[in-house]
């Protein structure tokens, strides 16, 4: 039964863990409660590798759920449901296709008659404007034409529920907004028969312009942590004050600690934390734009985002290496430089790999531990696979390996350890070992 | 409105233009001469009684066709163990642990050697008619192509983009529909790539495999294999050179008829084609496309396609969901467990067969010696492929930084190594009579006479792929001499280098077969090593020990594969790659 109160997708208390090799469980979603109702477009916004994407997938019913519920308009989902259709951050278009084939292939599935395939398909070409392109393969095209076969194959399906993993994240500033703009008009006037859109993003000012309902996703382990009503009328001014401020606002709840409550000093990391994906020279650049004018050590964050001109998602990660390292702090939607922050952008080069070495090994367990092993043995020297099987404890064999490599970088702009690509080896810096050496003969002697 | 003439019936795509005009001969006479081939293969035949070979040239062409055929006939065979072989490996994880590992002693087995053992097998099969005979010869050229193509399109089904698998599974496609719409097409460059190079590989196996020893009578199949032999034997140096032209022009026919095409259609298959990558073409693909009536009785097959493909579709579900499909056929656990158990004891049991089968008729003595006749194989095809880097690395490199001359040059070292070289073999035994030399040292070059261009071709292939920037960066960073080559070109090329290198060193184990045991009319000149040990073996009809020669090179081949080889690839894939 289909009562009136019944959401299009229902998510009651979703569990999602993957086994790592070492057999161990890693929890990737955590009671996910999640409704959407008819008539609505919904935002989830989250950094990359927050576990959004998987449970876009788990709505697409790709994958299974390990907990919880999934109901499509009341039913438990067992599978692919036939009025829920998908569009792929990377177009997924089969190249050896024509236009007209990829949009054709779902109804070809679903044992449309080959009149009627053609003329649906016809019809939906038209509407994305993709008209005269019929006979074109994808190669030929341009991203922001591949991504709208992209949105005519799951549109000719007639869903209910249009799901969008990332859609625009992989086309050019223009191309997105013109593509957006344009799905919102079929939206708003009613020119398609989809009842709600769920749009994953890691862009905030995307979400925020095409979303009734953004939720903040936060990771290990994933679930909704806030959600933010966008009560304006479309189309929307990104330039307006109302506008500026909700953006404000998601701004404040990504990059909100969620983890040491208590605020202050950073909190206590394990061995498995997931170090942010961003460089040394990355954060000593943003150090420095935030000290100079016009922010001269406070920024707002959607300011600093449009003067740095870097994507949300490198952003956040260079927040994220910023907090940990002590070097800088987030409060209200604003980013400040701390004491150490402040002492770093002041120092010379030899100064500030010093004091990046010192809050690296303060802050981060895998870099200080990483170091200990290396002090410990006779030779200075230890392969990379013990320290990646170590990670595999807490990680995915592909998250270890980038983890351990920004471990690798950063210690090495902090000259605590070097690596040898060839090798695989991790060992001291060659100077270091010298001085243990000379101190070892000094005190023989 | 205005009433109108009704529109005649004939659909206006069904008038020929004038490219259906140039090909429509073409095709009728293809067809014709397949289905006279075709019935010649099909003849009454009893072993022993001569077949009537002649050296005249006029019969040449005739001798083409059968040849040409049986390499047709071997490459659909090829296909369709590819398929099931890849579909099987990759579906299936009980039957992958065996299957791989199976492809890749299978590659390195020297087919040249086994191709004794199955003969037999096949006249049992077919008495009284030359198609027996005909099926041996087919299958050794069968076994010199299939195995690369069946790794290829294995790999590509392992290799299946997931963003395409869950476009599938989101619009409803059964497992059906996904193989023939989604993995196959994933697949297609990859195979076609590899049957051209296995057609490549193919024409030795076809020169080679026409003379078929059966228990101390030689079988001659009309072909150019035959007529070679025939030339050998009665020493008759015009006919060898008939017969070099008829190979050349089978080559060609081939590249023209069949691989230009294929390649050029396959182009739509891949994802994306670099910058500045150009794209194949061919007169034959374009005149097909073009060609109005062609057009449009190409429907007629791609409407069954589409109709097969479609097949078997999803069972309608009652429920909204529809489960994907599985993507791989995994067994409970106890039966993964017996599977495991099973094939323990059935290696173990072989081990034991084989180690009996030998000991008992050829003796512990004798197998260090075969050892050691491998020992010296090795050492020559160490030798000889050392000394064709020498040669051919620079030559590879002047080329390949010339694009007007690479273009012509690199189709004419892949012309050279389709061609069998071992018809050149009559020349360097009359060389070494007359000038009297060390056999052992001199027919050695005879192993990578054919294989030697897959280095220059690779090479070439690799130098032309440098990128502009880097060759300007060492021009002005003052790079020259012996640090140019070291720093700079040598490391860009390693790569495609290894791959060559790899390829010419394999079939160089082959070749030693026919290379280190050579004749001409009476003369016949053996060399110490494997390959002479393994074709006297054959020549006898003696299987232990063609078992126990096809063993220790198989040992061989997987050890230098493993020690030298592997790594050398994970070396140019992991630092050397210019991207």
């Amino acid at each position: 039964m289909v009562s009136p109160s019944t959401a299009l997708l229902d998510l009651r208390g979703v569990r999602k863990t993957f086994r790592t090799p070492e057999r161990h469980e890693r929890t990737v979603l955590e009671g996910v409660d999640f409704r959407l109702e008819e008539g609505e477009i919904v935002a989830l916004l989250g950094k990359s590798g927050s576990g959004k994407s998987t449970l876009l997938r788990i709505m697409a019913g790709l994958i299974p759920a390990n907990g919880g519920e999934v109901l499509y308009r009341g039913a438990r989902m067992t599978g692919p449901a036939r009025g829920i259709a998908m569009v792929f951050q990377s177009f997924a278009l089969f190249p050896w296709l024509t236009v007209q084939e990829n949009v054709e292939l779902g109804l070809e599935a679903a044992r449309i008659p080959r009149a009627e395939r053609e003329e649906r398909a016809a019809e939906v070409i038209e509407l994305i404007g993709l008209g005269g392109y019929e006979g074109a393969y994808p190669k030929e095209l341009s991203g922001g034409m591949r991504q709208r076969v992209g949105f005519a194959r799951a549109l000719v399906m007639r869903p209910d529920i249009l799901l969008l993993d990332e859609p625009f994240s992989a086309l050019d500033v223009l191309t997105s907004e013109t593509l957006r703009e344009d799905l919102i008009d079929l939206w708003e006037e009613s020119k398609i028969p989809t009842k709600g859109i769920l749009l994953v993003s890691h862009n905030i000012e995307e979400a925020v312009s095409i979303a009734d309902r953004v939720l903040v996703f936060s990771s290990d382990p994933g679930r909704v942590r806030a959600e933010i009503r966008v009560g304006l009328a479309r189309p929307r001014d990104v330039e307006s004050p109302a506008f500026r401020q909700i953006v404000d606002e998601v701004y404040t709840l990504m990059t909100a600690n969620v983890r040491g409550g208590a605020g202050g000093a950073a909190d206590q990391l394990t061995l498995g934390y997931r170090l942010p994906d961003t460089t040394p020279g990355k954060m000593a650049g943003l150090l420095e734009t935030i000290a100079e004018p016009p922010f001269s050590g406070r920024a707002d964050l959607p300011q600093l985002a449009e003067e740095t001109e870097l994507e949300d998602d490198a952003l956040f990660h260079l927040f994220e290496g910023l907090r940990v390292l002590g070097l800088a702090r987030i409060a209200a939607g604003d980013i400040f430089l701390t004491h150490a922050g402040r002492a770093f952008v002041e120092a010379e080069d030899a100064g500030r790999k010093e004091m990046f070495a010192e809050a690296l090994l303060r802050g981060i367990p895998l870099a200080a531990h990483i170091k200990r092993v290396l002090d410990e043995r006779k030779d200075h020297r230890a392969p990379e696979d013990r320290f990646l099987q170590e990670l595999q404890d807490y990680l995915t064999d592909h998250e270890a390996e980038r983890v351990l490599e920004t471990a690798i970088t950063w210690g090495r702009y902090a000259e605590i350890y070097d690596y040898d690509y060839n090798s695989g080896v991790l060992m001291l810096p060659e100077e270091v070992v010298e001085e243990l050496e000379a101190e070892d003969q000094a005190e023989a002697e | 409105m205005r009433w109108s003439l009704p529109k005649v019936a004939v659909s206006t795509e069904l008038k020929p233009n004038s490219w259906d005009l140039a090909l429509i001969p073409v095709v009728f006479a293809l067809l014709a001469l397949l289905a006279y081939g075709a019935g010649q293969m099909v003849t009454p035949y009893d072993v022993g009684a001569p077949l009537p070979l002649s050296l005249d040239p006029v019969n040449l062409p005739y001798y083409l066709l059968r040849s040409a055929l049986r390499m047709a006939a071997a490459l659909m065979a090829s296909l369709v163990f590819t398929l099931a072989f890849a579909i099987a490996a990759a579906k299936v994880p009980a039957l992958e642990k065996v299957l791989i590992p199976i492809l890749d002693i299978l590659q390195s087995i020297p087919i040249l050697g086994f191709l004794s053992i199955t003969v037999a097998g096949f006249i049992a099969l077919f008495p009284g008619n030359l198609l027996g005979v005909e099926c041996a010869a087919i299958f050794a050229i069968f076994t010199s192509q299939a195995w690369n193509m069946a790794f290829s399109l294995y790999s590509s089904l392992k290799t299946v983009p997931n963003d395409l698998i869950e476009a599938s599974n989101v619009f409803h496609l059964s497992s059906w529909q996904r193989f023939w719409r989604l993995e196959l097409p994933w697949g297609v460059p990859g195979l076609v790539w590899n049957m051209m190079i296995s057609v490549s590989g193919g024409w030795f196996f076809v020169v080679a495999s026409e003379a078929i020893t059966v228990s101390g009578q030689t079988i001659m199949l009309p072909g150019v294999g035959s007529y070679i032999a025939l030339a050998i034997a009665a020493r008759d140096l015009a006919a060898i050179g008939w017969a070099i032209l008829a190979v050349l022009g089978g080559i060609v026919v081939y590249d023209q008829l069949v691989f230009r095409p294929l390649v050029a259609w396959t182009a739509k298959y891949k994802t994306d084609s670099a910058l500045g990558e150009q794209q194949p073409e061919s007169w034959v693909l374009t005149m097909l496309q073009r060609g109005r009536l062609f057009r449009a009785l190409a429907r007629l097959p791609g409407a069954a396609w589409a109709g097969f493909t479609g097949l078997l579709r999803r069972r309608e579900a009652r429920s909204d969901f529809l489960p994907p499909p599985a993507r791989r056929l995994i067994l409970p656990a106890w039966a993964e467990r017996a599977w495991d158990a099973l094939l323990l004891a059935a290696a173990l049991a072989a081990v034991v067969q084989v180690a009996l089968f030998v000991h008992a008729s050829v003796g512990l003595g004798e197998i260090w010696q075969v050892l050691l006749y491998g020992l010296a194989t090795s050492v020559r095809v160490v030798v000889l492929i050392a000394l064709a880097s020498l040669v051919w690395v620079p030559v590879g490199v002047w080329i390949g930084q010339r694009p007007m001359v690479a273009q012509n040059v690199q189709w004419i070292a892949q012309f050279l190594a389709a061609f069998p070289a071992n018809l050149m073999f009559p020349v360097a035994v009359m060389l070494i009579v007359r000038f009297d030399l060390n056999v052992d040292v001199w027919t050695s070059p005879l192993m990578i006479l054919g294989t030697q261009w897959y280095i220059l071709f690779n090479v070439i292939g690799g130098a032309s792929a440098i990128p502009r920037d880097m060759k300007d960066a060492s021009d002005n960073l003052g790079l020259t001499g012996w640090m140019r080559w070291r720093r700079f070109i040598l490391p860009a090329i390693f790569p495609s280098y290894v791959t060559g290198a790899f390829n010419a060193a394999g079939g160089s184990w082959n070749a030693a077969i026919v290379s280190e045991l050579v004749s001409w009319g009476d003369t016949t000149l053996r060399a110490t090593g494997l390959g002479s040990y393994i074709a006297k073996a054959t020549g006898e009809g003696d299987f232990p020990r063609i078992a126990l020669g096809i063993a220790v090179m198989c040992l061989f081949v997987m050890g230098f594969n493993r020690y030298l080889w592997r790594p050398l690839h994970t070396l140019a894939a992991e630092r050397l790659r210019l991207d």
